[in-house]
């Protein structure tokens, strides 16, 4: 007999995000009514966080296989195999909702779910990344979000001893109120066998460990997937409070416990805590839980079975442990001050039956938890959005003319000072500094250094951890935000694109991505039809680069009530994290240049480009629709962003991998927000060097050949003594397969000054000095003055 | 010869510097858990970076009542060399083998990066690699590492030749520009860059080696 005290079903189902659909659904599953703590149970399990009842029609088009994908969706991270015996479980997480509310705790807790998330397989985390988006600094509520975010996750991340090694920021109006913070682990397995999550072997312990349970964290998983109004910061309540030091303990005891094969089965405590643990591994094993609250270790006095049922209390897992060894297992996790108890048992029936104070509290078939359920369905409209379509509709001719002198009453250095001082453009130091970047001294490439984190595959345990070790991995996250607002098919293209060519640009080869998709609400047509135009961006843009998705997250409804009633959406942005493998860590290239003398080329669609042999209509794959020059100096975010060429970027990626696993490329940094101009100061102001280049004369606009986005684009040095090797290179790839278009522009000077000429008439005259002034500053000084 | 590293829950630099000294530089190099009691065997103890027992109360606070440190507190009188890095140095603060404390940075923020740093080897034999007011790189990594001391004290750390390792752009606003600092006799030294992470050509600078590898004398 299943205890059901009194409650209003109006209330609890508007409390659990449920609908009355839902409900009927529920009492059909269990043949009777629910009880309170049930029907909670059901809510968590039913959101959209917990089961994509909104994207997973959109999400089984994926690519999800290959030869190197171990572990694809739906395990706590993917895992892809590394060569010589060694293998990666990489995943990324949202935490937005938290992180509005409550920036500090919330960005904090982010960092230390994805890690349970990796290191449940048995993976040791070696390294994490991050992807932030905020309103405009110039507001000081969005400088205090950033500030509380990037501490929360530098607090978090350090003390647990992971490095920081890479991540993105950028800044646009409509996340003032809704940051996003996207939070991406790696792991170096650890274990033989990868621990899986399905329960097994009836009559086995169900082992809790780690830290107790409170109240804290009372239905994040339901909030989470609501949009925000200003009463959101009424549900502070429902943002966790973690405590990276119980987590260090976690990882090592965790580690352990699973070397030791006393381990069956493994499930973190994240989004819906104890509920989500259980069903899903009764489900997934086939079996049944038994679990009795009075054995869980608890934080507070008197709390309902609802509430141990709901905590998102941080830094617990469950496990199922072979009979007889729980007592050893235990005795590991004390060791490190952690809590351990035996809190139930596997049971034959396919059931999670919850007891307390003697009686059962709940009991629900596991599979009506967590199989089969349910899915909003939503139409895709026809055709794009009107205001879509208005948007496409602009073109480069509706610029003011471009003279040599510059656009307007500025000058092209103007133009230039003013892209690097863009936040979004200019150094991401102020954030990155808080980070420990080095913690575990494999870090080869820092944020800053290139195009792409590098971090060598040295383990932590074990006799390996004292040999010299040559491979690492890369890794990045990318979103071209902007893009994906005008065009979600090519802006989510491009985002898969500029990840496999960043980790291209370091010598790396891509090999699998996790996908972090933050939408707004799916229940308009235009935000359904963005999230369905992404979706497909993503799986033609995997496909083509053959990077499988492995898995990720998705975050709905990021979207604010402004006072007067009205929605503010955000910018969809399906974040693209990616991870490749680097064979030698010697040929690991950065963006700097190298050395006074060496030539400057670029790879992919020429400057001049046109659309074909002798038209005049422009090429689509680079344009200044979209960009951030546009945005910047012109003011306006409209046009249709450049049309994404996989082909072209499958071959130039490779050329390039090719030429620097050949030694040919000194340097090598990928053209993205700000063009060509942009690019070329950066390789400037990492290197102290200086450059000279030219571009072409002729009927291009000058502000499209210095500030055009797209184009499978990338910058490279090239030493004098391997000029001759390096064009070998470019007539040999265009004799057995297709032509990489590649251009020389300049060359690398020794003095510190960056000059963009065109038929010998300067257009941009820099010392690097200047450059760096705007750059570097551009962050610090609006965070001195917002907060 | 053997180094000690000491590991309390929350430490997280133990396996890199066990990765310096015995990866980079052949150093054996054994762990010494919280709890244990026995130094025996060895040629020099650390004290690693990290967030000791989740340095609640303040940091290294905690720490210094860990039973190892019991035992290292003895060697200490016994005339071994105890080197504490970053949280290491907070925890010989606590101790009161070296002056001094350590709060949080002066512009309040995590500081992580490479920071050119001022040698002054004075009495500490194990710095005579580096010649007097050489200037070397080593990074740093930390959220409380604010040296402070009456002035009176710092006056006589300054004339005794204690002061080992100066700050040449003060990253957080610590008297004097104090990164390190040794005691009188030489045999402790306490300092907030990380040497072990400028051991090894792969990530990074190696100016490092020279304090590491003269620790066995």
């Amino acid at each position: 007999m299943v205890a059901t005290p009194p409650f209003s079903l109006a209330e609890a189902l508007r409390k659990e995000g449920l609908s009355r659909a839902d409900y009927d659904e529920i009492v059909r599953r269990l043949g009777r009514e629910p009880n309170r703590a049930e029907l909670g149970m059901f809510g968590v399990m039913w959101s959209e966080h917990c089961c994509y009842r909104n994207s997973r029609p959109l999400l089984g088009q994926f690519p999800t296989t290959g030869p190197r994908i171990l572990v694809g969706p739906g395990e706590n991270a993917g895992v892809v195999d590394l060569g010589e015996g060694q293998r990666l479980a990489f995943k990324i997480e949202s935490h937005n909702h938290p992180s509005a509310v409550e920036p500090f705790q919330g960005a904090a807790t982010g960092v230390g779910g994805i890690l349970r998330d990796i290191f449940t397989m048995g993976a040791r985390p070696i390294a994490l990344l991050n992807a932030l988006r905020f309103g405009p600094l110039e507001e000081g509520r969005n400088a205090g979000l950033m500030e509380g975010v990037v501490a929360g996750i530098a607090h978090y991340g350090n003390c647990v001893g992971v490095p920081t090694v890479g991540g993105e920021v950028a800044f646009d109006p409509s996340y003032s109120g809704n940051p996003l913070v996207n939070a991406m682990a790696l792991g170096l397995m650890e274990t033989e066998d990868i621990v899986r999550s399905g329960a097994s072997g009836v009559g086995n312990p169900v082992v809790y460990v780690g830290s107790t349970t409170g109240r804290d964290g009372m239905g994040g998983a339901s909030f989470a997937s609501a949009e925000l109004t200003e009463a959101s910061l009424d549900d502070r309540p429902a943002v966790q409070v973690g405590d990276p030091f119980l987590e260090k303990g976690l990882i090592e005891a965790c580690l352990e416990a699973f070397q030791s094969g006393d381990v069956v089965a493994a499930q973190d405590m994240g989004a819906a805590g104890l509920t989500c643990s259980c069903s899903e591994m009764a489900a997934k094993g086939g079996v049944g839980v038994e679990l009795d609250l009075d054995l869980v270790p608890a934080r507070e006095q008197g709390m309902t079975a609802y509430e141990f049922l709901l905590s998102e209390s941080q830094e617990r897992m469950l496990f199922v442990v072979a009979k007889g060894r729980e007592e050893a297992l235990m005795a590991r996790f004390r060791r490190w001050g952690l809590q351990a108890a035996v809190v139930g048992r596997v049971l034959a029936e396919n059931v999670v039956r919850v007891l307390q104070h003697g009686e059962v509290a709940a009991e629900v078939p596991a599979n009506a938890l967590a199989n089969d359920t349910p899915i909003n369905q939503h139409s895709l409209i026809s055709e794009p959005p009107a205001e879509i379509q208005a948007h496409w509709r602009w073109s480069e001719d509706q610029l003011p003319p471009a003279s040599r002198e510059g656009i307007g009453s500025r000058s092209w250095n103007q133009v230039l000072l003013a892209l690097l001082d863009d936040p979004t453009i200019a150094s991401k130091r102020w954030v990155y500094r808080q980070y420990d970047q080095q913690v575990q001294a494999n870090t080869v490439v820092p944020p800053g250094g290139a195009d792409a984190a590098v971090v060598r595959l040295r383990p932590q345990q074990g006799s390996e951890a004292m040999a010299a070790a040559t491979r690492g991995v890369a890794a990045v996250v990318d979103c071209p935000n902007r893009w994906v607002a005008l065009d979600p098919e090519r802006g989510a293209m491009a985002a898969v694109a500029e990840a496999a060519r960043n980790l291209s640009c370091v010598g790396a080869e891509p090999l699998a991505v996790t996908d972090n998709l933050n939408f707004p609400s799916p229940d308009s047509d235009t935000g359904y039809w963005q999230l369905a135009m992404a979706c497909r961006g993503i799986s033609e843009a995997c496909s083509a680069l053959d990077t499988p998705v492995t898995g990720g997250n998705v975050s709905l409804y990021n979207e604010t009530r402004l006072p007067d009633g009205r929605m503010q959406p955000i910018h969809p942005t399906p974040v693209v994290g990616m991870v490749g493998l680097v064979h030698d860590l010697a040929q690991v290239t950065g963006l700097a240049w190298k050395q006074p003398g060496a030539a400057i080329w670029l790879l992919g669609v020429p400057l001049e480009a046109c659309s074909g042999p002798g038209s005049m209509a422009l090429d689509d794959r680079l344009t200044l629709a979209g960009s951030s020059y546009l945005e910047c100096i012109h003011g306006l975010l409209t046009g249709r962003p450049p049309q994404v060429d996989l082909a072209l970027e499958k071959a130039v990626q490779a050329f390039l991998r090719q030429a620097i696993s050949a030694g040919l490329v000194a340097c090598a940094h990928d053209l993205a927000d700000g063009g060509l101009a942009v690019a070329l100061a950066e390789a400037c102001m990492a290197s102290g060097l200086g450059a000279s280049v030219e571009v072409p004369a002729g009927a291009t606009r000058l502000d499209r050949l210095l500030f055009a986005e797209g184009g499978a684009r990338i910058l490279v040095g090239v030493a004098p003594e391997q000029a001759e090797a390096w064009q070998q290179a470019l007539d040999q790839a265009g004799g057995a397969g297709p032509a990489i278009p590649a251009q020389r522009l300049g060359q690398v000077q020794a003095s510190a000054e960056l000059v963009i000429s065109q038929a010998d008439q300067v257009l941009v005259q820099l010392p690097i000095s200047e450059l760096q002034k705007s750059y570097e500053q551009a962050i610090p000084r609006r965070m001195a003055t917002g907060v | 010869m053997t180094i000690g590293v000491v590991v309390f829950p929350g430490s997280n630099c133990d396996r890199d510097v066990r990765w310096a000294t015995e990866g980079c530089l052949g150093v054996p190099t054994r762990f010494l858990w919280h709890e244990e009691r026995d130094l025996s065997g060895l040629d020099a103890v650390i004290i690693p970076g990290g967030f000791s027992y989740g340095d609640y109360l303040r940091c290294g606070a905690i720490a210094s009542f860990a039973p190892i440190l019991q035992e290292v507190a003895a060697f200490v009188e016994r005339g071994g060399r105890v080197l504490g890095i970053c949280n290491g140095f907070q925890v010989l603060t606590e101790m009161g083998l070296l002056p001094g404390a350590l709060t949080r940075n002066e512009k309040l923020h995590f500081v992580c990066e490479d920071t050119p740093l001022q040698v002054s080897p004075g009495h500490c034999q194990w710095l005579k690699g580096y010649g007097d007011g050489e200037t070397i790189h080593l990074p740093i990594a930390h959220g409380e590492g604010r040296y402070q001391v009456d002035p009176g004290q710092l006056q006589q750390l300054e004339d005794s030749g204690c002061v080992a390792f100066r700050y040449q752009a003060n990253p957080n606003g610590s008297v004097g520009a104090v990164a390190g600092l040794t005691n009188p006799a030489g045999t402790v030294l306490g300092l907030m860059p990380h040497p072990e992470r400028a051991c090894d050509p792969a990530t990074g600078g190696i100016d490092g080696r020279r304090l590491l590898a003269s620790l066995l004398g």
